[in-house]
């Protein structure tokens, strides 16, 4: 499993990544309430704006953490918003992605450093 | 509101902290944002069972003169509220009005039989004591209470856990004021709030706030509930928050707040105008407004906060409006906001559309609250 800064998690499935926000996100957010998810089969790029996410505080972006594909979205999520605090590392992934160069995940961090990283 | 320079602390500062409560700037006061529970579930506990709120950031003042009738007619001059004609030992509630007919501050005003104790917000607290200074002293005294924290106790079991420290307060009624001993400290005493909810708030002497506070959260039925849930609990009761949903420029009729314009002080009355601006609102009164502030109720799930603008159709048009508060309502489990719309566009059941991150999503126009109040009468 890699995590971005941006408190995001990736982690490998076959020959699709999934994605989701780390407990530390879903802890600073707060009790989310609303989530939009993109569509599947988009293109998307790296940093590009994919997902909304609305905590009970303020509302915030989910990040492409690759160049690629949306393959599949947790539709889930948008009945259950809030399993996004009760499981963020588990059921509640947001997306996942075909990407278009597995190595741009050499860039992100291990569990030790977002460890480190979030204090 | 951001601020740079230190934070003053309220008497229930060590008290919050130890209860694990993330602490943020409001108004000049580090205050808690939430405690561990959450805000959706603060929210939640405080409509179902009580919530505790520290308010001490408000100012708290006491107007003193040779009667209580020379002190309202005072206070009269600034606000557009019946304050002589308030029974002894109730409270109401009313706001500072300017020249131009805008609201400078909302309050809560109390006959205290020989004086009157003021409650105003803490952002504006500085320029309202400076107002009431200017108008009314010398014949009236404005006391600043300094020491003295004010809470909030507020829910359907508010009642059942103040009325095992006083079983006085259970005779209370909606808007009664008294002065009561809690754990040996004199408070005062008054059943209102700021949740749409029964309840109680009371000025405490600041030496004794965390022992009361602490009696009562050994209680099952309550909870320390944070601004988060103070802030969606307000909303869901259509209740306004000053500097977002009224301000400076905002005539009151506009904001929905005739009913708070007693007719004694309105064209006709026995007491018309004499406060700031009383020709504005005398217009707005006999002509109507331009726009009035309405519930909005977001058809899907996306939130629509402060600023959101509101058109009349889901494509082209004209801005219409826009959302003045706007979150999340856990009690209506769903979106809720407040705002202004055109006057035309107001009736209860009117669709719009809110704009969000660049799409035009469905609302319709509700009545306000959108939660039934539930006060005791």
């Amino acid at each position: 499993m890699k995590f971005t800064e941006e408190h995001e998690w990736l982690r490998v499935e076959g020959d699709v990544v999934v994605v989701g926000v780390t407990a530390h996100a879903a802890e600073q957010l707060g009790d989310v309430v609303f989530v939009e998810l993109p569509e599947v089969d988009t293109e998307v790029s790296k940093d590009d704006e994919v997902c909304v996410i609305e905590s009970v505080k303020a509302a915030s972006d989910i990040l492409a953490p690759l160049d690629g594909e949306i393959v599949e979205v947790n539709e889930a999520l948008v009945d259950e918003p809030g399993k996004v605090n009760e499981d963020p590392i588990g059921d509640a992934w947001f997306f996942k992605m075909k990407a278009a160069d597995l190595s741009q995940m050499d860039d992100y961090m291990d569990e030790a450093a977002y460890n480190d990283f979030i204090g | 509101m951001a601020e740079t320079g230190d934070l003053e602390h309220t008497p229930l500062f060590d008290l919050h902290v130890e209860l694990g409560a993330k602490m943020v700037p409001f108004a000049g006061y580090s205050m808690p944002v939430q405690y561990p529970l959450g805000v959706m579930k603060e929210h939640l506990h405080c409509r179902g069972q009580a919530g505790l709120f520290d308010v001490s950031h408000m100012g708290q003042v006491i107007l003193r003169g040779e009667s209580y009738d020379a002190v309202a007619n005072a206070f009269e001059q600034l606000v557009p509220m019946d304050v002589v004609g308030l029974d002894a030992d109730k409270q109401r509630y009313g706001f500072f009005t300017n020249d131009e007919g805008g609201i400078e501050d909302d309050l809560m005003f109390a006959n205290r039989g020989d004086h009157l104790f003021v409650v105003v917000n803490a952002a504006c607290k500085e320029a309202d004591i400076a107002r009431m200074k200017a108008a009314l002293e010398p014949a009236v005294t404005v006391e600043v209470v300094t020491d003295r924290a004010l809470i909030a106790l507020q829910g359907p079991a508010a009642e059942a856990a103040l009325a095992r420290l006083h079983p006085f307060v259970a005779n209370m009624t909606f808007m009664d004021v008294v002065t009561a001993n809690l754990l040996d400290a004199e408070c005062w005493i008054s059943r209102s709030g700021y949740t749409g909810e029964d309840g109680f708030e009371i000025s405490v002497p600041s030496d004794m706030a965390e022992a009361l506070c602490r009696a009562l959260l050994e209680m099952v039925e309550v909870e320390p509930i944070g601004l988060g849930a103070r802030d969606s609990l307000r909303l869901e009761a259509g209740l306004c928050l000053y500097g977002n949903d009224i301000d400076a420029t905002t005539n009151p009729v506009e904001a929905g707040l005739t009913w708070a314009m007693q007719k004694v002080r309105r064209a006709g009355g026995d007491r018309e105008g004499g406060f700031p601006g009383a020709p504005h609102i005398f217009s707005a009164l006999a002509e109507g407004v331009a726009q009035k502030r309405v519930g909005f109720l977001p058809q899907g799930r996306a939130p629509m906060r402060a600023g959101t603008p509101i058109f009349a159709s889901q494509e082209g048009g004209e801005q219409i409006g826009s959302v003045t508060s706007g979150g999340f309502g856990p009690s209506v489990n769903g979106p809720v906001a407040m705002g202004y719309v055109g006057s035309i566009h107001a009736a209860t059941g009117t669709e719009l559309y809110g704009e969000v991150r660049g799409k035009r999503m469905p609302l319709t126009v509700a009545k306000l609250p959108l939660i039934p109040a539930n006060f005791k009468r």
